[in-house]
């Protein structure tokens, strides 16, 4: 492993060269993980008023400016209650499912490259990796769920645990395709093949694929069967009390905005703009693309209503899962023809690399990948369009034939 | 002689978490906590992988074994309520473990005495190349490779998930007609 920038500052001052390189990287570490911790007391107050505006309510706005402490007002809240834990419960893994909840989400941040020049880890399977981590969150809320030896909470977690197996699929096969453009699993290399172009307009489908099937990943609305007060009472967390209840909490918000970070980067370019690479304007970039989808899933989860479970697992399966093999198919198979035509880009090893192009070289293929997304989604929308008018067709008439029956 | 470099702590580390989980599985007696300490172990052995170069196994490792494998033993569990307090103790199980102690005892003559053995040819690295995932990707497809395996692999779970999918039909359709 190489010493550079304050490991080499550290050795140059006398200290040991294996301390100093790990004082650098508990450093790095120590970085990474508080970014998205800080950013996570920020993004409720956020959330917060923008659920408010929606609902032409104002918000949090008595605590600091504009209700800006209002989170610090409910975190001291949080410790200072109470921290329950019911008699029957199993104690060890009842403590441990919150703490492992938050802690996959924080993991992803381990690979989401900061600026051209600070990522935490390059690892080359960022992408698997990102996967492979979310899908202990899943784990978590199985835990909590069987610990809490509630029915409710186990009844919870089960249709939770259902919903994210389910919805994890469409999920890696839209997260496919910039891997299959970029040919790299790596973050900063999917990043850097975005220089020219990013994936949003060579793969709008898959980008609206993977928005989708991450709401359902976070839990929330329409897909918030987590938490369905009328049936559940509160879903997995019902025994939960105190700060334990609060990291479920924080895993979720942290978790929204993560989403939003990752198709930042896996769609909308990470930290590139034209013409601005410094690190701190591009890490101002990357924050504010990653707030385009944040703000999007916050609209969507104010105004849209909670689905049933069928409907939803009908959704995924006869909907999602057909829609993402399809289009990944139809992509590979595009990308192939477009390369023996000549107008994908290669390095000299005939391997595409789209990060070597600019702008100008990408649009023919950009447009003919463009088109057939658009043409993959016209028979799908025409096909909702007839069911929807089918459905409520036959509702109408059953409406009639009961107001004759009544009339009669 | 060892050199205790911070690999060499991450290992011990991970050494003890497989190891530990692995008691943890076959001590507990409740089933629950047996699965989780199996993911325990096989965390464990992701940080193996990792260890080995092999981050792309180890991912898998991860996605597969932890996120859905035991996830579905947790499925399994629940559903059989009544196994989450064992009381029973199974005492004529005997044949069995002296066949573990066997296989354990042959496995650490046959692998791990050799090492220590001071024989000059385990104090090689097997390999210089770490292999990245385009090498494993090409290995699986290229004719030289590992092409007809993977074909028979995918064909034998194909087949598997069409007799899973006929299996609970008809146990439906039979409840449907009673």
């Amino acid at each position: 492993m190489d010493c550079t920038g304050l490991c080499e500052v550290l050795t140059q001052g006398g200290t040991d060269p294996g301390l100093a390189q790990f004082l650098s990287i508990l450093l790095g570490v120590l970085l990474v993980v508080t970014v998205p911790l800080i950013t996570v007391i920020f993004l409720i107050w956020i959330e917060r008023k923008i659920a408010a505006r929606i609902q032409d309510r104002l918000g949090p706005n008595r605590v600091g400016p504009f209700g800006l402490l209002q989170t610090f007002a409910d975190l001291i809240k949080l410790l200072a209650k109470e921290d329950i834990t019911p008699a029957s419960a199993d104690r060890l893994l009842y403590n441990a499912a919150p703490l492992l909840s938050l802690a996959a989400v924080a993991l992803i941040w381990a690979v989401v490259p900061y600026t051209p020049y600070h990522v935490g880890a390059d690892l080359d399977i960022g992408a698997l990796y990102f996967v492979a981590v979310a899908s202990l969150g899943t784990l978590a809320i199985m835990i909590a769920g069987w610990a809490s030896n509630n029915k409710y909470a186990l009844l919870g977690a089960f249709r939770v645990v259902a919903l994210l197996v389910s919805y994890e699929i469409p999920l890696v096969f839209a997260l496919l395709v910039p891997v299959m453009l970029a040919g790299s699993m790596s973050m900063v290399d999917i990043i850097h093949a975005q220089s020219g172009m990013w994936f949003i307009f060579m793969a709008p489908l898959a980008g609206v694929l993977f928005f989708i099937s991450s709401q359902a990943e976070t839990g929330r609305a329409p897909f918030d069967l987590i938490e369905a007060e009328s049936e559940l009472v509160a879903g997995f967390n019902i025994e939960y009390s105190g700060m334990k209840f609060g990291m479920f909490f924080a895993a979720e918000f942290l978790h929204v905005f993560t989403n939003g970070v990752l198709i930042t980067i896996l769609f909308l370019g990470g930290w590139y703009f034209p013409g601005w690479q410094m690190p701190l304007i591009a890490f101002m970039w990357l924050g504010l693309k990653a707030f385009i989808p944040y703000f999007i899933s916050l609209w969507i989860r104010n105004t849209v209503p909670r689905l049933r479970i069928d409907q939803v697992m009908k959704f995924n399966w006869f909907f999602l899962v057909p829609l993402s093999i399809v289009n990944v198919l139809i992509l590979a198979f595009l990308v192939m023809v477009l390369k023996e035509i000549g107008w994908v880009p290669v390095d000299e090893t005939g391997a595409m690399a789209l990060a070597q192009a600019g702008f100008i070289e990408l649009l023919p293929m950009t447009i003919v990948l463009f088109i057939s997304n658009v043409l993959i989604c016209v028979p799908i929308v025409n096909r909702l369009r007839r069911m929807g008018v089918e459905q409520r067709a036959a509702r109408e008439q059953l409406r009639t034939q009961r107001a004759m029956a009544a009339g009669d | 002689m060892i050199q205790f470099d911070f690999s060499t702590i991450a290992f011990f580390v991970f050494a003890v978490l497989t190891l530990g989980g692995a008691l943890g599985v076959v001590t507990n007696r409740n089933l629950f906590r047996g699965t989780i300490w199996l993911m325990v172990s096989l965390f464990g052995v992701a940080g193996l992988y990792v260890l080995l170069s092999a981050p792309f196994l180890a991912a898998v490792q991860v996605l597969v074994y932890i996120g859905a494998i035991a996830i579905l033993f947790t499925f399994a569990v629940m559903l059989t309520r009544s196994l989450t307090r064992l009381n029973v103790r199974y005492t004529r199980l005997w044949p069995s473990a002296l066949g573990a102690v066997l296989l354990f005892a042959m496995l650490v003559i046959g692998v791990i005495w050799p090492v220590f053995g001071g024989n000059e040819l385990y104090n090689q690295p097997i390999s210089d190349v770490v292999r990245t995932t385009t090498d494993l990707g090409v290995a699986l497809v290229s004719g030289e490779g590992y092409v007809l395996p993977f074909e028979v692999a995918s064909i034998l779970l194909t087949g598997a998930m069409i007799g899973a999918i006929v299996i609970a039909r008809d146990a439906d359709e039979e409840e449907m007609e009673q």
